[in-house]
């Protein structure tokens, strides 16, 4: 549905199921499918089939996100758009392949060296696997650069009855193409938005891409006043634009004493957990977030001025929850709750914390 | 054949500083030149023409040319080539590589892209070093050989590159010297005809690093080397394995026909395949 | 008469089109540059200007001694 049409992989659970359904369906739907022969070469032939026009993908977890981490960071550098979704299994080193983790938030966005922004989506249901997959690849397009689909393992397999939209109304964006003619093409000008056109290889646009820093022409470049423009130029064509980032769903948090801040498998416990405290009397709410990095500085900085107590928890040994106490600098009570057993949060867990907060 | 000053005005990028920045008497250099003379005897668009690199001195090439060129990460070439063949089969895909680069970090996706059949045109500059980081040893360094990072002499014995490619299924395997330019231009023509994955071996001089050893004209007397050091492949298959040893084999070492990965893919599109 | 170029510019003196001559047309100058020592001498084979690393020599052929069935590299 977002226009997909080559997917390389190499098997990893909790990731492979996805690999299957592309060796199955990109076939019958006149698309490219490839297993390479481990997932650095998986990114390096999706980075080369979008260089040539397809919009590419590449799915994997923990073990494979580490080795991929290279080539993000040369997409990230030459600004070739590509999805990789990323289904999280606890870490560090083989772990746990088959239970579900959230281990890999800061991986995605530190894991490739040298400073460089990074989008990152984390749905917590199968419709919003739909959604947001089709959203990475828009924004992937949009802005020239990948973007990590963060998903546990629990949303990952995950079965639930949905309503397919209509292809009609799924809106499908396409990477910038140059409207000027080849011998005017200035492969990494500015046009303004802070994303320049791309040509895909064999369109008549002969130009130079490389993971080094490089002037307007795309040529190898050290000189300080490149460089930085460059490094600039990369960060602020997304930040220019974090007010379009900020997807969240908040629920009952106009009166909450506690608000969660939670994403993934967790957020779906979080909101049971939050009914029942409802139900019980307590003022409790929960924002669920959908697009992990950029993080929501500025939401999460006025959920923190209204609320009291902010819980944020996780399956993992707090990653996000570092985020929002950066945020925070004091403002409010910022508690944790963490599970690195290997285990999913439960409801019952949530609430029970809720509870101890509340009195 | 015409002129290199032909070659220089259509294929050198003329937004880009000449002369390049390899070391005088680099074996690199005339590699490109014999590179861009068979892409313009081809008569290849030069907007159907990819050049891919990985890095190491041999990864500056591309950023010269004015082809669609794309220098990757290092060991990574054939991963990148694979992806854009795959996705716009009308391209002509070239990758170009250093020794450490397709052999040491990169020797799996090499293998394997020579096992898969794509179709590849791809060049490994053999300088027995690794160049860019400053002379230590790679895998086709000989035994005993004294580098940055063997000052004791180097304990690993080195890759056979082309029987390498030739196990793992390339369909064109050939190996030739920078001394030896008609051999190499001959080559090159061939990988670039190659319904598959083609791959040459061209052994080259790093003047800088190994060519410290080689007294005060070190791209003279490395290209002696190739020269007197270089059989052909008839004149080797009449030698013993004893008689071989530390000779150059030049030539084609390998023609054949096989599927391509984009032949069998095509095959499988045209089923129209049902679950 | 064959002709031989050489343009300083781009020519780093790696000395290979000197050394590798098959018939001594070059040698070098004070400054270690290639320059035609024998002018009537040369072949025009071009494997100097094929083995420069630099594309910084040329060789004009004579093209009535070269007619154009001639003109590609011999085996
Ligand atoms: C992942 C990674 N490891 C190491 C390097 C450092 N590095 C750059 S070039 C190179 C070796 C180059 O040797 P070779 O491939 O033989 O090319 P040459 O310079 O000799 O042409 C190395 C190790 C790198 N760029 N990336
Ligand atoms: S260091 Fe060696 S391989 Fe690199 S440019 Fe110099 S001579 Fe060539
Ligand atoms: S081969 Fe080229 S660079 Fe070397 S000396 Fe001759 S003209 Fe100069
Ligand atoms: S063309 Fe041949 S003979 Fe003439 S100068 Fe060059 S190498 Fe010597
Ligand atoms: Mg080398």
């Amino acid at each position: 549905m977002a226009g997909c049409c080559f997917y390389a992989g190499y098997p990893i659970t909790p990731a492979t199921e996805i690999m299957e359904i592309m060796a199955r369906d990109l076939p019958r739907a006149g698309g490219i499918f490839i297993q390479m022969e481990d997932e650095i070469a998986s990114l390096g032939a999706v980075i080369g089939a979008s260089l040539a026009g397809a919009k590419s993908m590449t799915a994997t977890s923990g073990p494979g996100f580490s080795l991929m981490q290279e080539h993000i960071g040369f997409a990230c550098m030459a600004e070739v758009p590509c999805v990789i979704a990323d289904i999280m299994r606890a870490g560090p080193s083989t772990g746990l392949p088959t239970q579900a983790s959230q281990s890999d938030v800061m991986q995605a966005r530190w894991g490739t060296h040298g400073d460089h922004p990074i989008i990152a989506l984390a749905p917590s249901s199968v419709y919003e696997c739909l959604e947001l997959t089709v959203q990475a690849f828009n924004l992937s397009e949009r802005y020239r650069t990948p973007i990590i689909l963060l998903i546990d393992e629990a949303v990952a397999h995950m079965r639930e009855g949905i309503v397919l939209p209509s292809p009609g109304d799924i809106e499908i964006e396409e990477r910038p193409h140059p409207t000027v003619p080849p011998e005017w093409y200035i492969p990494y000008a500015d046009p303004g938005t802070g994303v320049p056109p791309m040509s895909a290889f064999g369109d008549g646009y002969r130009y130079h891409v490389t993971g080094l820093y490089h002037d307007v022409r795309g040529y190898p470049t050290i000189r300080a006043d490149e460089v930085e423009p460059l490094i600039h130029r990369l960060f602020s064509k997304i930040s220019r634009d974090f007010d379009h980032l900020q997807w969240f769903d908040s629920y009952y948090t106009e009166d909450a004493r506690i608000t969660v801040i939670a994403y993934g498998c967790v957020s779906r416990a979080a909101l049971r957990a939050i009914k029942e405290a409802r139900e019980k009397g307590l003022k409790v709410g929960l924002i669920k977030l959908k697009v992990i990095w950029p993080f929501m500085h500025c939401t999460i900085a006025k959920i923190l001025e209204n609320s009291p107590k902010v819980l944020v928890p996780e399956i993992n040994f707090g990653q996000i929850s570092r985020e929002v106490k950066r945020v925070n600098q004091g403002k409010c009570e910022v508690a944790t709750l963490n599970k690195v057993d290997g285990t999913i949060l439960t409801p019952p867990e949530i609430l029970r914390k809720l509870e101890e907060m509340y009195s | 054949m015409r002129e290199t000053t032909h070659l220089v005005h259509k294929y050198l990028r003329s937004s880009k500083r000449f002369p390049h920045i390899w070391c005088a008497g680099c074996g690199i250099g005339i590699f490109m030149q014999s590179l861009i003379r068979v892409i313009d005897q081809k008569e290849y668009s030069k907007d159907d023409v990819v050049l891919i690199s990985g890095i190491g001195c041999s990864g500056r090439l591309p950023v010269y040319v004015d082809f669609n060129t794309l220098h990757t990460t290092h060991g990574r070439a054939l991963t990148f080539a694979t992806g854009i063949k795959l996705a716009k089969p009308r391209l002509k895909v070239i990758a170009i590589m250093g020794d450490g680069d397709a052999i040491a970090i990169g020797g799996n996706h090499f293998i394997h892209a020579a096992r898969r059949n794509v179709e590849i045109a791809s060049f490994v500059i053999n300088n027995q070093v690794y160049g860019m980081t400053g002379g230590q040893c790679s895998p086709t360094t000989p035994d005993g050989t004294i580098t940055a990072s063997s000052p004791y002499g180097n304990l690993e014995p080195d890759f056979n590159i082309c029987r390498l490619a030739e196990a793992a299924g390339a369909t064109f395997v050939g190996r030739a010297t920078v001394y030896h330019t008609r051999l190499l231009e001959q080559l090159i023509g061939k990988a670039f005809e190659k319904k598959g994955f083609a791959m040459v071996e061209v052994v080259s001089q790093c003047v800088t690093y190994p060519g410290r050893t080689f007294g005060p004209d070190p791209a003279v007397a490395m290209m002696k080397w190739q020269r007197d050091n270089s059989i052909t492949v008839a004149q080797a298959s009449k030698l013993s394995e004893a008689e071989r040893q530390g000779k150059i084999e030049i030539g084609i070492l390998v023609d054949k026909e096989r599927p391509t990965y984009h032949e069998e893919y095509q095959k499988l599109l045209r089923k129209k395949p049902k679950v | 008469m064959n002709k031989v170029e050489i343009y300083r510019g781009w020519c780093k003196k790696c000395g290979i089109c000197i050394a590798f001559c098959p018939e001594a047309v070059l040698e070098a100058d004070e400054a270690l540059y290639p320059t035609v020592k024998d002018p009537e001498k040369c072949n025009g084979c071009r494997l100097c200007e094929m083995r420069c690393p630099d594309f910084a020599i040329v060789v004009y052929r004579n093209e009535e001694s070269y007619p154009e069935t001639d003109s590609s590299p011999g085996k």
